[in-house]
């Protein structure tokens, strides 16, 4: 579903991704863990071309993104994103946070939106929260507005960015259910994530990443039960 | 008592100055305030735009507005710009007019971009991340939420304009400033006179700064 070859990503002199290889078959959970300032952001946004990239390729389910003829408004609205700030649209209720980007990009009927949209917020537990401001909802609830926005455009791809790392810690359980069940419909899904439960429960597969490369990749329980790299074993050591 | 107010020269320079005075200060200032909205919106957008030669000309002229005095601007737009330099002569009430639109203008411009920056870059990261194409995320998402926070600093700045208007007072525009000035150069009244000009001012600021604050509370901005 996704291949990188040889990502490189600079931010004018200082190189963030130096070599990226990495693979994702369809519907595969793939986690992303490593410490804060390896990439892993840049990483992901790379892969909806938020980043432009400095060299290298991506191809999403066929498509080249880093071929400069691509249409990048058609690549994004397949792979879908979710930020660690939710950032949900202040001034849109949440029934039309989800189905602005169907309307407009996908041509549906405002109709025709608004049900699919019901649809999703009923499916992320949120079906009584359709006609309020983004503003009243807590953290967890705006990250589950804010993925049911993401699959408002059924994507074929879909990508986190730490979605919990914002939420307090009671809040963090309901996204991360979401997130499951997600998984367990068969949605491909790259997850930058500190959940290392998560990871271990959900991910089929996890990579390490440390100073703009994959430091180590395995299964779960390769990773946190017997990792090989001195890095891996240092930052694991930390965290659980 | 009531016949020695009626007598004094705070009725009398009121009087003098009222309704004239202040019928012409706020005149100006909707005048000059919807041209500078004009002046201000194309400006703004210029600054927002990625292109040097829209981005430069818009800057020098923010800079040059800003950094220059009213007044001066104010004498040379009437008196500087002579018939034997530009074929014809501005009238003052057109160079207040014009005085106003520029200053208000530059000012507005850098609302507008100041605003459009405010708004958090993860809002326009999304709506791309969601497909939609630079100018409908610039309409859909941006704008409508730079816009609520443009309406605070645009109220400010109809006040500060308001005042500046004093300022034509130099080229002899009849004015709430320039009338008490007529009015206590004959009766040599400047401390009651020039109390009754800023009160006349204060009665449009107070009540329009009391306003701005609770649209402030209700827009939340
Ligand atoms: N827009 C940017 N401009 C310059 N440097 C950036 C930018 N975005 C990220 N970086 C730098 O790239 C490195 C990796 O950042 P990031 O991908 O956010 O790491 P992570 O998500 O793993 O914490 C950091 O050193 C960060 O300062
Ligand atoms: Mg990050």
């Amino acid at each position: 579903m996704i291949t990188v070859k040889d990502l490189h990503k600079s931010f004018g002199k200082t190189e963030v991704l130096k070599g990226i290889d990495a693979k994702v078959e369809e519907s595969e959970v793939v986690c992303v863990i490593g410490p804060s300032g390896s990439g892993k952001s840049t990483f992901l946004r790379c892969l909806n071309l938020l980043e432009e990239v400095t060299s290298g390729e991506i191809e999403i389910d066929g498509d080249v993104l880093t071929d400069p003829k691509v249409d990048i408004n058609a690549v994004r609205s397949q792979v879908g994103m979710v930020f660690q700030h939710f950032n949900l649209f202040p001034h849109k209720t949440v029934l039309e946070n989800i189905s602005l980007a169907p309307i407009k990009v996908k041509g549906l009927s405002k109709s025709e939106a608004d049900k699919e949209g019901q649809a999703l917020l009923d499916k992320v537990g949120l079906g009584d929260k359709a006609n309020v401001y983004p503003e009243s909802l807590s953290g967890g609830q705006k990250q589950r507005v804010a993925i049911a926005r993401s699959l408002a455009m059924n994507p074929k791809v879909m990508l986190f960015d730490e979605p919990t790392s914002a939420l307090d810690p009671e809040l963090v359980g309901d996204v991360l259910q979401v997130m499951k069940d997600l998984a367990v419909e068969g949605m491909t899904m790259v997850v930058v994530t500190h959940e290392m439960g998560f990871a271990r429960e959900v991910g089929d597969r996890v990579l390490f990443m440390d100073e703009g490369i994959i430091m180590e990749e395995g299964s779960p329980s390769q990773i946190f039960d017997d990792p090989q790299n001195p890095r891996t074993q240092s930052f694991l050591s930390k965290i659980l | 008592m009531f016949d020695a107010i009626m007598d004094s020269h705070y009725i009398r320079s009121f009087q003098a100055i009222f309704p004239e005075g202040l019928i012409l200060t706020i005149g100006i200032t909707l005048a000059g305030l919807f041209f500078g909205f004009i002046i201000g919106a194309i400006v703004g957008l210029g600054r927002l735009s990625k292109k040097k030669i829209i981005n430069l000309p818009s800057l020098w002229f923010v800079e040059i507005v800003r950094g220059t005095p009213m007044l001066a601007q104010i004498l040379f737009i009437y008196s500087g710009l002579t018939e034997d330099i530009i074929g014809f002569n501005i009238g003052a009430l057109p160079t207040a007019i014009i005085a106003i639109a520029i200053n208000a203008g530059a000012y507005i411009a850098e609302i507008v971009r100041g605003t459009v920056h405010s708004i958090d870059k993860g809002q326009r990261e999304a709506g791309r991340a969601l497909g939609l194409s630079e100018r409908e995320t610039m309409r859909l998402i941006v704008w409508p939420q730079a816009f609520k926070r443009m309406i605070p600093p645009l109220g400010n700045q109809f006040v500060i304009s308001l005042k500046d208007t004093s300022l034509f007072s130099v080229i002899a525009i009849g004015e709430l400033l320039y009338l008490g000035k007529q009015y206590y150069n004959i009766t040599y009244s400047p401390f009651q006179t020039l109390i009754v000009v800023c009160f006349l001012y204060l009665c449009i600021t107070i009540p329009a700064s009391f306003f701005l604050r609770r649209l402030e509370r209700k827009l939340d901005v």
